[in-house]
């Protein structure tokens, strides 16, 4: 299978209602490992992702893929910062992106339980979606994103309101999704998580990036005075 | 008063004894209106599911429309369909005046708009929770109706219950079209209008505590099901 990366974006805007959301930004995911997009509240972190996605129309330049848009997305998955439940059980959650993709009702259960498992969510299989705890839920759209074996991964703040605990667990899960190959781009406003995680880091301010490197030259030397300030806690603007 | 007393005895006498014309009466309506249901919600909740994920030109006021459909007066649609089926009519071949194929055809025109705008109601706020999540997926149209439909059919069997209601308390259009005839096309409503312009109280009476405990049964129905669809982790 040819991959879909690198993934270029190319001077490219979303905007809503004549609101300019992010951008124009350029940056490329050649993977494999983790960029990390951080940035205060509000400066597009959220908006960079899904428009990488698809999920905001790219209003000027472009975002492409090493293989047509319509295709790569089909090896894209994105975990939202708030976790989307589907009024079904566990294992029909994790099973939903299988079935769209006609797998068979029984083989996607199979493959869903399996990766209930691994998140350590076996116990609940049964149980409503909507029963789950805040980690829980988070942990389960995980398992809903990786069931397809995305090559790329999007996640958005997947950890912004978890306790330490839940966030181990994801960020745990989340190694062992980049071991597997998965390349992660995700957002967080969580420096320690950014350090922990990141290989890459794009440092995102009022919608443009305004810095972006390496994990350790990033955090060691950043090339930037808002970088260096947001780095010692500094309040950016 | 007296009288009104004695057709209410009568009348629970006539319930309690399943007295044979008034079950008969009361099963035709259950069968009309059960059937003109099915059809409406067979029809009303792609439709409303459709209205809720596809955005179009023209979409509010297809809503506008529907829910304007949702006012027609019942008398009507029956003039409508009774002109349609009627011998010189365009459908007049069918044969089907005065039958409880014609009064199920009224019906579903009464019960659809009401369905689609209950069901579209409830689907959007669906469709607004999953929207970015099937999105993501890449599913199709047809996928996004179908979970919504499935995902929603709390929604859509409340929708199917006010339907029920309005179609089996309905009167003016299955008088038109139906005739009110003995045995054939007599229900619920027109017998009740029958048997009091006759004077026959108790008849109209234990009719008339049938179709209201319908009513309260369809109505605590769709209580419950809100409730609990608010309430409950599905
Ligand atoms: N639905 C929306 N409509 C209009 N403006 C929005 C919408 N969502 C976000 N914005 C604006 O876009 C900018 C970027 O937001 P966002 O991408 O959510 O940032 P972040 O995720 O970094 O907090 C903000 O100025 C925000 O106010
Ligand atoms: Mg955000």
């Amino acid at each position: 299978m040819k991959s879909i990366l690198p993934g270029v974006v190319s001077n490219a805007s979303a905007r809503r209602r004549g609101v300019n959301l992010v951008g124009p930004v350029d940056l490329t995911v050649s993977g494999p490992g983790t960029t990390m997009i951080i940035g205060p509240n509000g400066s597009g972190k959220t908006s960079l992702l899904r428009m990488m996605h698809g999920l905001e129309r790219v209003r000027s330049g472009t975002v492409s893929w090493a293989v047509p848009t319509e295709q790569a997305r089909q090896h894209q998955a994105f975990v939202f910062q708030t976790p989307i439940l589907m009024r079904r059980s566990v294992v029909d959650c994790i099973a939903y992106p299988l079935i769209v993709r006609g797998v068979p009702k029984k083989q996607a259960r199979v493959a869903a339980a399996e990766w209930a498992q691994r998140v350590n969510l076996g116990d609940t299989l049964k149980q409503p979606a909507s029963s789950l705890s805040g980690g829980e839920r988070q942990k389960m759209t995980l398992a809903r994103a990786l069931v397809i074996k995305p090559e790329l991964l999007f996640l958005d703040e997947p950890c912004a309101s978890l306790d330490g605990r839940s966030t181990r667990e994801i960020e745990d899960l989340l190694a062992q999704a980049r071991a597997d190959g998965t390349t992660i781009v995700m957002s967080t406003h969580d420096l320690g998580q950014a350090r922990r995680m990141a290989d890459d880091v794009v440092l995102l301010l009022h919608g443009r990036i305004h810095e972006t490197g390496k994990a350790q030259e990033f955090f060691h030397n950043p090339s930037t005075d808002e970088g260096k300030s947001f780095l010692a806690g500094g309040i950016v603007e | 008063m007296n009288e009104i007393f004695q057709g209410l005895l009568e009348a629970v006498g006539l319930i309690l004894s399943f007295d044979r014309d008034l079950v008969d009466i009361t099963l035709r309506s259950l069968q009309v209106s059960l059937t003109a249901v099915a059809i409406a919600t067979a029809i009303g909740a792609p439709v409303g599911s459709w209205l809720a994920v596809t955005r179009f030109r023209g979409r509010r006021q297809t809503i506008a429309i529907v829910n304007a459909l949702m006012g027609l007066p019942p008398v009507v649609v029956g003039l409508f369909v009774y002109v349609m089926l009627s011998r010189s009519g365009p459908l007049g071949v069918l044969g089907l005046l005065f039958t409880p194929t014609a009064m199920i055809i009224a019906q579903v025109i009464i019960a659809t708009p009401l369905i689609i705008s209950i069901s579209h109601q409830g689907l959007r706020e669906l469709w607004a929770q999953y929207h970015d999540l099937l999105i993501s997926l890449n599913t199709t149209r047809w996928q996004r109706m179908r979970t919504l439909i499935w995902d929603g059919r709390r929604a859509l069997l409340t929708a199917a219950l006010a339907g029920f209601g309005r179609a089996v308390g309905e009167v003016g259009a299955i008088m038109i079209v139906g005739g009110n005839i003995d045995q054939a096309t007599r229900v619920l409503t027109t017998a009740i209008a029958l048997e009091t312009s006759k004077g026959n109280f108790s008849l109209a009476i234990g009719l008339g505590l049938v179709l209201i405990a319908l009513a309260i049964a369809v109505n605590m129905a769709i209580h419950n099901m809100l409730r609990t669809e608010r309430a409950s982790l599905w």
